[in-house]
């Protein structure tokens, strides 16, 4: 099993639907936000393939890309096969929906309260989708890009020692 | 000569008697000063430790520093029977309201050390998550500077707690100027 083999069946199951990208040595598989469960299942069932572990589900904010500001990655790993991948969706930060994987993988749970809880992706199906780390009564998501890392009630650090 | 020698080390050291009138059988003082001699040499620890200043203060209470020779000798970890609050590390903004639930626990008179630049400044910290110093939700006496403080530090920061503890006035806790700055935090 290797990359291209999993493009072959990839592209064989879903057509044109889907990019592929090799960065940093490891397959980056970009599909409709839609197909994410699809996509995953195919993957996981695949007698040959079998992704089974989820490894890490995080999120990005490109406040450029118009439309797909938001990128929700799920980092798969196939255990028989040692072999890694990454699966990514983009979704406009308007309607930031995407399926959620916990049925599919349980560990999903709280990866995607906290992609959640720090991005506002809304994951449809979750079923305890509220926030993990951040204190409950937040109410922005902090790692969008228009929000300050710094705290911003705060006056007294705003000279240059402290770089604000 | 004395049957059994018993307490013969001379390095046992007493504190000295607070200002007063003395005689043939009688010695008196104000009772301010008593009680203030009798807090600032128990105080009681209550170690709410988070981070790295917390294991700076496990080295201070640890037999090479030896926090127990002020007076400080048990670490009490519940806010009931505790009189000095010693917050060790970064809080963040979701701990806030249990270090203040910890305070609002601890019976007057009760006293407060910020240990290192989290506790008191949010130190490097300077983000939306993290408390930008303790003072914000509970009222401050000792700020001790550092990151991490040494346990030489941390001692200098309690000699001084005991200083304002010894020289506090008995009505301190219940005058307008107390109750107001207890208002200011939303503390009854």
């Amino acid at each position: 099993m290797n990359y291209d083999k999993i493009q072959e069946k990839l592209t064989a199951k879903f057509g044109e639907q889907v990019s592929y990208e090799i960065l940093y040595d490891m397959l980056n598989v970009t599909i409709p936000a839609e197909m994410n469960l699809k996509t995953m299942q195919f993957l996981y069932d695949d007698e040959e393939m079998r992704f089974r572990f989820l490894t890490d589900l995080t999120a990005n904010h490109f406040p450029e890309n118009k439309g797909k500001e938001l990128q929700v990655i799920y980092q798969l790993h196939s255990l028989e096969n040692n072999i890694r991948l990454r699966l990514k969706v983009t979704v406009p930060i308007e309607t930031p929906d995407v399926y959620t994987a916990t049925s599919l993988y349980p560990g999903a749970n709280w990866m995607e309260r906290e992609t959640y809880d720090f991005f506002g992706v809304n994951f449809v199906g979750h079923p305890n989708l509220k926030r993990i780390l951040n204190a409950e009564d937040m109410d922005y998501f902090p790692l969008r890009k228009e929000y300050t890392l710094e705290d911003p009630q705060r006056t007294d650090k705003d000279d240059e020692m402290f770089g604000r | 000569m004395r049957p059994v020698q018993y307490n013969t080390n001379t390095k046992v050291k007493m504190v000295d008697l607070p200002e007063g009138y003395a005689g043939e059988g009688f010695y008196a003082t104000s009772f301010d000063k008593v009680v203030g001699l009798a807090r600032k040499n128990s105080l009681w620890p209550l170690p709410f430790a988070t981070s790295c200043c917390g294991i700076e203060f496990m080295a201070t209470m640890a037999s090479h520093y030896d926090l127990a020779r002020f007076g400080s000798e048990r670490m009490g970890f519940t806010p009931r029977q505790c009189d000095m609050l010693l917050v060790a590390g970064t809080i963040s903004k979701k701990l806030g309201p249990i270090l203040r639930q910890v305070y609002i626990q601890m019976a007057e008179p009760r006293w407060v050390v910020a240990i290192g630049a989290c506790a008191s400044s949010g130190g490097i910290f300077d983000s939306y998550s993290v408390l930008q110093g303790i003072d914000q939700i509970i009222p401050v006496d000792v700020y001790v500077p550092g990151c991490p403080p040494r346990p030489e530090g941390i001692l200098d920061g309690i000699l001084k707690l005991q200083e304002l503890v010894g020289n506090e006035s008995l009505r301190r806790r219940t005058s307008d100027q107390y109750k107001a700055l207890m208002e200011s935090y939303g503390i009854k």
